[in-house]
């Protein structure tokens, strides 16, 4: 008797621990009963199916990652080769990952190797035949670059979103390099897709030259070494012509030096963005201004010329990016400014938006079905088991509540699919108590004792339990696997379901025939 | 109450019918398959969804209509149909190209679809939801969706393999395959869009549809050790019609619940529903004929390994003939284990 009120006393403290958690603060939030905040915080959380937003998935291209390391350090290169005076006739990259310098002279061999030992550590360098040497980026670095890119990335959209005011928005790394962006309640896809999608690469270069077409700035039909042409707006900020700039590749100050930006006025009272350097940032942008008084400086953001202001005097730690702008366009320049550039570009491989209506819907009609499924198992396991069923729809019941518990605590989120899990864990859940049932029948026919047949239906269906609640467990781990967002939902639905049936079908079910049973003589009869 | 009370039916004399019938099942589908396709939903096909609420009733023939006018190379490829309940006026279009493809943003197709509906004059609208999948991504999710289905059938042979023995194993996940191609069979022929929701169901299916084999061969394995004497035949027919009652009821407890998703869930459970009605017939189905069926076809009609091994035993037995007498002995024996 003590042993059943052992059983008891925990089976309630389970049940008060698993309804407050799972079940109190979505019915105080309904009725709006005041109640503790660290109860309330804890309340079960709904996916973004059910309580409306937008769902966007991100490739990042790596790739570009690469080609900027390429870029860099073959120009590099170039300045070591120019400096030592050692000739070549071409230093090309052609893919992301290689470049080629060919035509060194045999006798400059050994300078070559010095100054390439300078600069290109990052890559392998195949032997040089016909003075043509190959870099290639070591597969280690390669892999690195991708990591980091995807990293910077993701923690680059963490800031943008952040600064959107979303509140509780989810950014997460999917496979190698892919990125989920989950915006509960933002309607305004359009404007968030442009401040996540945008480079936001800020360059601020000399200008060597100006005019109205590229070919006018070619030297012998080619881009001068070191330099760039870079398409921008006209001369006087009019946007409908193209001006073209030739400026120096390597850029005087980028965005990486910058302290912060927000939104302000030019003298014309026209929106513009304001910039704040960081020291380090300010000494250069101080040298290069001072050094090139009279000139033109070119602020190009993600390869186009905004203006090309003529320098007045040194300036060192503050800018001004001004250009056509609303001032919608400026408040969200700030904002990408601020949050830094993105290490790639980023492709948009899927959106999904859902409006508060139609997850409105979906809840309504998890809702019903829930409603129906549980009154549908519920009249079945009376009429088949008459008093029995009581036990297995207390069981059940107790499983559902658990489960919501456990979701809530673990803060797993509910999804459309996840009620459909919901739903499934009652009717697969309650196969549980049918086994057992069953098999205590069986054990009654044979003509044992209620209670031998009780224990033995428990002790016989045991490893039976365990067996079917594994091989359903092993298809939700590669679901959880295979899945994201509401497919994930689903797969902890049911798996944290089959989790808590156990006990419940188990101890709980159990210890309420043990209860019936207790007091009783030999020949007390189950109804079952 | 009992719905099977002693039953002994020789369920593995129709072993051989339930494999035409299965095989004729699983031919037809592969043969809608391959003439027809698999339909595919958005996630998989790549493609815009636009899901707009009128404010005034607009009936799918005023927005085809509408798509027909005034969306560039006409609406042939376009789907229009009427979502969610019929007071919330609600329609769904669906195109199959995203955008990106012609070097749009992504939500260029979406953008196109809006401006031809609000060139059209049926009244006012909102955009309630929008699903936009590039081409990209489809190829990704199946072969995902392959993998995760396979290896969840290999991690299923293995821990089978490892509790029971490896012809169970083989039989149940066999039997799994099985109700996996019945499964996709009866989506190819309702056509059915595949959709994420329809994989998870697929995979909720391999994991579920392994329960009544699993409770089938725990009734083997019992009665191997009581019933020595009796042919693997016998002991399976035996362990088959004992556990009769809980395979049905079990099955029958988790349909409930599925076809309540079926009729209540709403739209977006639909194939999802569907998936696990047919993938829990079959699968009953299959725990029975198919699993159970492999497994005596395995150990052949020769006699349990402890009566191979018992000292009496000189040669095998010749197949046992159907002989109810004998199972009946049989059963009375597990019975009183």
């Amino acid at each position: 008797m003590a042993n059943i009120r052992w059983k008891l006393i925990t089976i309630l403290i389970v049940f008060v621990v698993f309804a407050g958690v799972g079940v109190y603060p979505i019915l105080a939030a309904r009725k709006g009963i005041q109640s503790p905040s660290w109860l309330m915080d804890k309340q079960l959380k709904l996916g973004l199916d059910l309580k409306g937003g937008v769902h966007l998935e991100l490739r990042v291209q790596t790739d570009d990652a690469l080609r900027l390391e390429t870029d860099t350090e073959s120009e590099r290169l170039r300045e070591e080769l120019t400096k030592r005076n050692i000739p070549f006739t071409s230093l090309v990259a052609p893919d992301p990952t290689h470049f080629r310098v060919e035509g060194v002279p045999p006798a400059q061999e050994a300078a070559f190797r010095a100054a390439a030992n300078e600069v290109s550590a990052n890559f392998d360098r195949s032997p040089g035949a016909n003075g043509t040497y190959i870099f290639t980026m070591k597969p280690n670095v390669q892999l690195q670059l991708r990591d980091e890119a995807v990293v910077q990335a993701r923690e680059t959209l963490e800031r943008r979103v952040n600064d959107l005011g979303v509140t509780e928005p989810s950014i997460s790394q999917q496979g190698t390099d892919q990125i989920l962006v989950q915006l509960p309640g933002v309607t305004d896809v359009e404007r968030a897709k442009a401040i996540m999608g945008s480079p936001g690469l800020l360059e601020l270069k000399i200008v060597e030259r100006q005019a109205a077409t590229r070919e006018e700035l070619l030297v012998n039909g080619q881009v001068p070494s070191g330099m760039d042409i870079v398409p921008g707006a006209g001369g006087t900020g009019n946007a409908a012509t193209t001006t073209y700039y030739l400026v120096r590749r390597v850029a005087s100050v980028t965005g990486r030096d910058l302290r912060s930006a927000s939104p302000s006025l030019d003298e014309n009272n026209q929106p513009a963005v304001k910039f704040t350097l960081s020291n380090e940032g300010g000494r250069k942008f101080g040298n290069v201004t001072g050094e090139n008084i009279g000139r033109q400086l070119a602020i190009i953001l993600d390869g186009r010329v905004q203006s090309a202001p003529t320098i007045q005097g040194r300036i060192t730690t503050e800018g001004r990016i001004t250009g056509s702008f609303t001032s919608q366009e400026v408040n969200d320049l700030a904002l990408i400014l601020k949050s830094g550039a993105l290490p790639a570009k980023l492709d948009y491989l899927s959106e999904r938006t859902i409006g508060p209506t139609l997850g409105a819907d979906s809840i309504r009609s998890g809702v019903l079905a829930s409603a129906v499924g549980l009154l549908l198992i519920v009249v079945f396991m009376l009429v088949y088991y008459r008093f029995s069923g009581i036990n297995a729809v207390v069981a059940l019941i107790f499983n559902l509540i658990i489960l919501l518990g456990l979701m809530a605590y673990i803060g797993a989120v509910m999804t459309l699919p996840g009620i459909a899990g919901f739903v499934l864990t009652m009717g697969i859940g309650v196969d549980s108590n049918v086994l057992i049932f069953e098999r205590i029948k069986e054990e009654l026919e044979a003509g044992r004792s209620s209670r031998q047949a009780m224990n033995a239906g428990f002790d016989r269906v045991f490893w039976t339990l365990v067996d079917t609640h594994i091989a359903a467990l092993i298809s939700a781990a590669f679901l959880f696997n295979f899945g994201t967002g509401p497919i994930r939902g689903f797969a902890t639905t049911l798996a944290l379901g089959l989790a808590s049936n156990l006990f419940t079908s188990i101890f709980v079910s159990k210890t309420l025939f043990e209860l019936e049973l207790a007091g009783r003589g030999q020949g007390a009869q189950l109804s079952i | 109450m009992h719905i099977f009370k002693n039953t002994h039916y020789n369920f593995l004399r129709w072993r051989w019918h339930a494999l035409v019938v299965s095989w004729a099942i699983i031919i037809a589908g592969i043969y809608v398959i391959a003439t027809k396709g698999i339909p595919k939903g958005v996630e998989f096909a790549g493609g815009t969804v636009v899901i707009t609420q009128f404010e005034q009733q607009a009936s799918v023939q005023q927005v085809r209509d509408a798509l027909d006018k005034n969306y560039p190379g006409g609406g042939q490829n376009v789907v229009v149909q009427a979502y969610g309940a019929p007071g919330e006026r609600m329609v769904l279009v669906r195109v199959p190209s995203a955008g990106a493809e012609a070097g749009q943003s992504l939500s260029g197709t979406k953008d196109t679809v809006v401006a031809a509906l609000q060139k059209a004059n049926i009244g006012g609208f909102r955009v309630v939801g929008t699903e936009i999948v590039g081409p990209t991504v489809g190829a990704e999710l199946t072969s995902k969706g392959i993998w995760a289905t396979v290896l969840s059938l290999v991690g299923i042979l293995i821990y089978l393999a490892f509790r029971f023995q490896f012809s169970f194993g083989v039989g149940a996940v066999v039997a799994t395959i099985h109700d996996l191609l019945v499964t996709l069979a009866f989506l190819a022929f309702f056509r059915y869009d595949m959709s994420l929701n329809v994989i998870a169901a697929i995979l909720t299916m391999t994991g579920f549809s392994t329960n009544d084999t699993i409770v089938i061969f725990d009734r083997i394995r019992e009665n191997l050790r009581s019933m020595r004497r009796d042919s693997m035949y016998d002991v399976i027919n035996a362990s088959v019609n004992q556990t009769l009652g809980r395979t049905v009821i079990t099955s029958g407890t988790a349909l409930l619940t599925s076809l309540a998703l079926f009729f209540f869930g709403g739209e977006v459970l639909h194939g999802f529903a569907f998936t696990m009605v047919v993938g829990i017939i079959t699968g009953t189905y299959s725990s029975v004929f198919i699993a159970a069926a492999i497994v005596s076809f395995w150990r052949g009609s020769a006699p349990t390994k402890a009566a191979a091994h018992a000292p009496k035993m000189v040669a095998a037995q010749p197949p046992a003939p159907q002989q109810p007498t004998r199972k009946n002995k049989a059963q009375r024996k597990a019975r009183a284990s």
